[in-house]
This record gives structure tokens, sequence and C-alpha cells, in this order.
């Protein structure tokens, strides 16, 4: 009971967040209600008995990715956005595609309402040790693949954020 | 045991913990300030009680009653709300940090530990990392030029310091194992030879010790790694524009952290409250407590004289070694741990 009440409330304020990353004007703002979108999400995977993903959405998102955001909002020092009106299309498209998730959802979830039970912490294999056979012995090339891909992209990025002449010139030498 | 036992027991444990943690805090602001003057030829802290042992009173009565200043430039909710975060984040860390073995006081028994948990070790740096946000966000809230630099220079240096921490670490989890704080303590028991404690900086992680003492002191922002506060740069970096005690939670913060730091270096790499055990009960109950408490108290000592010992970097010399000299160290640490590892299986 205690535990529903728990994910109740951690589930609220994590889609409180995401409606109020989107109505804040303010940039910093909007990055705040996402770091308290990803603190109640690792707190819903603890209480799912996921601890380790738990602790790895609090480290790399909250913890990392997140500070990044704030790090470049700061940097660039981007004041309070405009609100602009709103085009016609987001509306007409918007709203019934809105509708028509939340009906998907909630019936989905209606259909199989008999699959639901509370699962005691632990129950799920979700410790380190499982989650890393899984990763490095059954999903080995798959994740090692991804590893490059992520490679890839920084590589990309490194190229595109330094001027053109400088890549041509290769790395500079009187650095370091 | 009951839910009413535990929950008392839990309430008594966090309490005393969290009182000893502030404690140590205010102690360490003395313990700073006298060994500082002593490296420079002073007295330091000597006029509040004997041998200024009262001091740690008089500046938290001295904070409390300076008047709040809150400038008018100031964005007022995230400036209020920067100190509470830093300080909350550095408390809430100590909560898996294990003490002491188990201890029996009458019919209950308990481990000297508010918690462990099978993932203590990531807690712990969830948690710090989650302290960045303290720090970066008094400085953007500021508003102020100063504090601003202080602010991303605190939140670039913890990000990127934060990897080699993280992997310095990881070294020491091959070798026991395991994430929980209490069974990395346990695989650290017993001698070689007789004579030499099987800790893990004796046992192949020396390296990844050295790794993880650098990191540290940039993570907390000591000295020579304190850029974010640089006086002669930056007035005071992101605490420029806080008074009273919005500052003295930073400071706190500041100690805190430090001595997180601190118990993580000694449970992973000084072997936690493993030492001699000697004489009646009582005392075979206490030493294990007293050696924990020693090992920290020596790291936070080395914390100090580095920072009063070394000159403060330059930024890009910062960066560098960072990214550049700690981080391939910290990754050949795990491939040569994996290897051993590897090996011996």
């Amino acid at each position: 009971m205690f535990h529903l009440i728990l994910f109740l409330f951690f589930g609220a304020i994590c889609v409180a967040g995401a409606v109020n990353l989107l109505v804040q004007s303010h940039p910093i703002n909007s990055a705040l209600s996402l770091i308290a979108v990803m603190a109640s999400l690792a707190a819903e995977y603890l209480l799912l008995g996921a601890e380790f993903v738990a602790a790895v959405q609090v480290i790399v998102y909250a913890g990392a990715i997140m500070v990044l955001f704030v790090i470049t909002i700061m940097l660039l020092n981007a004041g309070k956005e405009e609100r602009s009106k709103g085009s016609r299309v987001a509306i007409l498209l918007g709203v019934p595609g809105v509708l028509i998730g939340g009906v998907l959802v909630a019936w989905t979830l209606l259909q199989r309402s008999n699959m639901q039970a509370a699962v005691p912490i632990g129950a799920l294999p979700g410790d380190p040790a499982d989650i890393a056979r899984l990763l490095f012995h059954n999903f080995l090339l798959p994740f090692e693949v991804t590893s490059v891909l992520i490679l890839i992209a920084i590589m990309g990025a490194v190229v595109l954020a330094s001027r053109p002449e400088a890549v041509a010139r290769g790395p500079r030498k009187d650095e370091g | 045991m009951s839910i009413t036992t535990f929950i008392i027991i839990s309430i008594i444990k966090s309490v005393v913990v969290v009182g000893l943690l502030l404690f140590g805090v205010a102690y360490s602001v003395w313990l700073e300030r006298k060994v500082a003057a002593h490296i420079q030829n002073r007295w330091g802290p000597t006029r509040v009680g004997p041998f200024g042992l009262l001091q740690p009173i008089a500046d938290g009565v001295k904070n409390i009653f300076k008047e709040d200043l809150t400038q008018p430039h100031v964005y007022k909710p995230l400036y209020i709300a920067a100190p509470i975060i830093s300080l909350v984040f550095a408390i809430t860390s100590i909560s898996v940090i294990p003490f002491g073995n188990w201890v029996n006081v009458g019919p209950w028994g308990t481990y000297l530990q508010i918690t462990d948990l099978n993932i203590g070790l990531l807690v712990v740096l969830g948690i710090t990392s989650m302290g960045v946000y303290g720090i970066a966000l008094a400085g953007w809230s500021s508003n102020n030029k100063y504090s601003l630099l202080g602010g991303l220079r605190a939140s670039a240096q913890m990000v990127s310091y934060e990897v080699s921490l993280g992997l310095a670490l990881v070294g020491v989890v091959i070798m026991s194992g395991s994430l929980s704080l209490r069974e990395i303590v346990d695989f650290q028991g017993g001698r070689f030879w007789g004579f030499i404690p099987r800790w893990n900086i004796f046992h192949g992680q020396t390296l990844g010790f050295f790794i993880y003492l650098i990191s540290a002191y940039a993570e907390t922002n000591r000295g020579p790694f304190d850029l974010p506060e640089a006086e002669s740069e930056l007035v005071a970096g992101y605490h420029t524009e806080y008074s009273s005690m919005k500052f003295a939670m930073f400071f706190m913060s500041e100690y805190a952290n430090m001595l997180t730091v601190a118990c993580l270096a000694t449970i992973m790499f000084l072997g936690g409250w493993h030492g001699p055990i000697f004489g009646p009960p009582i005392l075979q109950a206490v030493l294990p407590v007293f050696w924990f408490c020693l090992k920290a108290f020596f790291f936070m000592f080395l914390y100090v004289w580095v920072r009063w010992t070394l000159p403060r970097l330059r930024y890009d010399q910062l960066m560098a070694f960072g990214w550049k000299v700690l981080l391939p160290l910290a990754v050949a640490n795990i491939v040569y741990t994996a290897l051993v590892v590897a090996w011996r299986a």
C-alpha cells in the first residue's frame, strides 16, 4: 500500500515536471523541471526493483547530461523566451493525437489489468551482476556497436563545432 | 526485528551520524585553520577556548547573527535554493557509509551504518554528482560575472574529474566483485605474509588510489584545484553574493563533501574499519570505529597539507591534466586490474 502511494506520488511529480518543462518560459527553469522528471523516474525504477537502473539514471542523466544542459544555458546566458501564438497545425494534429494516445494507453492497461501485480524489491533480475552478464555476454555485439556509434557521433560533433580551417590544419602544436 | 524497533533504530542512527558529520565539519574547519597556521609559522585560532577549540562555535554564532544580504539583481528562487541543494546532497551521501562492523547494544544489534545497499557505491556517486547543481545554480542566479565564471568553472571541473574519480573506483569494484560498501570492506580483511594488511592500496590498486586522491581534490574544489573560488581572479567565485548562513551552508557543504570523500577513500582503498583489534570486549567494539576515524582523519589532514603546499593550477592545465593524464591512467588501471583478475580466475 505504502509502495503504491510512493509510486503514484513520484509519477505525479514526473508528469508535473514534464508539464512545467513546457510551460516555463525561462530555459533554466525548464532544465530544472527536466531534472525533477529524471530524478522521479529514478525513484520509480527503484520502486520497481531496478536499483542499478535507478542509480545509473541519476548518475548519467541527472548528474551528467543535465549538468551539460545547465552549463550551456549559463554559457549562452539565454534569457526569457517570448511566448508565440502557436501554430494551427500543431493544435489541429496535436490535440487529437494526445487524445488517441491517451485512450490507447488506458485501453491497453485496462485490457491487461489481470496481469498487474505489485513487485517486491529484488524479485526481478535487476542487480548489477545480472545486467553485466546480459550486456557483456548475451548482448555483447549490440552493446559494443552502440558504443562505436556514440564515438562516431562525438567525432561528428567535434568536426561540426570546430572551424573548417582548424580541421584542415590539424591539431595545434602549442597546446597542452 | 519489528517495524517499530527498525524505525526507532534507523532514526537514532540517522540523528547520531548526521550529528557526528556536522561535528566533524565544524572541527575540520578548525583543523584546517590550525594546520594552515602552523604550515605558515603562525599560531592560528588560540583565543576562544584551549587551543582555540571553541572557535567553530564562535564562528557559527557569528554567521547566524550576521546580516543576510540579498542583492536586488539576483534571481531569487534559485538564489535561495542553491545553498540548500548543496548542503542537502552533501549530507545525504553519508547515509550509506559504513563506519564499523556489527554491534550489540543490549537485546538489539545493528550495523554501524545507516543503511546497506547492494549499490551503495553508485548511490554515493549519484548523490555527489547532483551536488554540482548547488554550485552551478548559485553562480548563475547571483547574476554577477564573477559568480557566473566561478559556477561555470566549478561545473565543468566537477563533471570532468567525476569521470576519472568513478573510473578509479572501478578497479576496486572489479577486485571485490561488489558495489556494496560493506562487502568491499569485508574483502579487505586479513594480511599478506602476516604483517601487510590486505587493503586495496597494497593489493594492486596503488595507482587507482592516487588517481582517486587527485580527482577527489578537484571534485571537491579544493586547492590546488580551487579555481571556482580563486580569490586572486574571481573575488570569491560562485559564493561572492552570499552572506551569513547562506554562505555558511556552502562552507559546510564543502567540508561535508570532503569528509564523505575521505570516508569513501578509507572504505575503498584503506581497508575501512580493519586494523589491530585487542583488549577487553568494550575496546574490541570501539577499536574498528577508531581505526576508521583515524584513516579518514589522515585523509583530511592530507587535504589540508596539500592545499597549503601546492600553488593553484591554471584553468587550461587543470582541464588538460584531467582529460589527457588522469583519464587514460584510470582506463589503463581498469584494463590492468581486469587482466589480473581474469588471469587468476
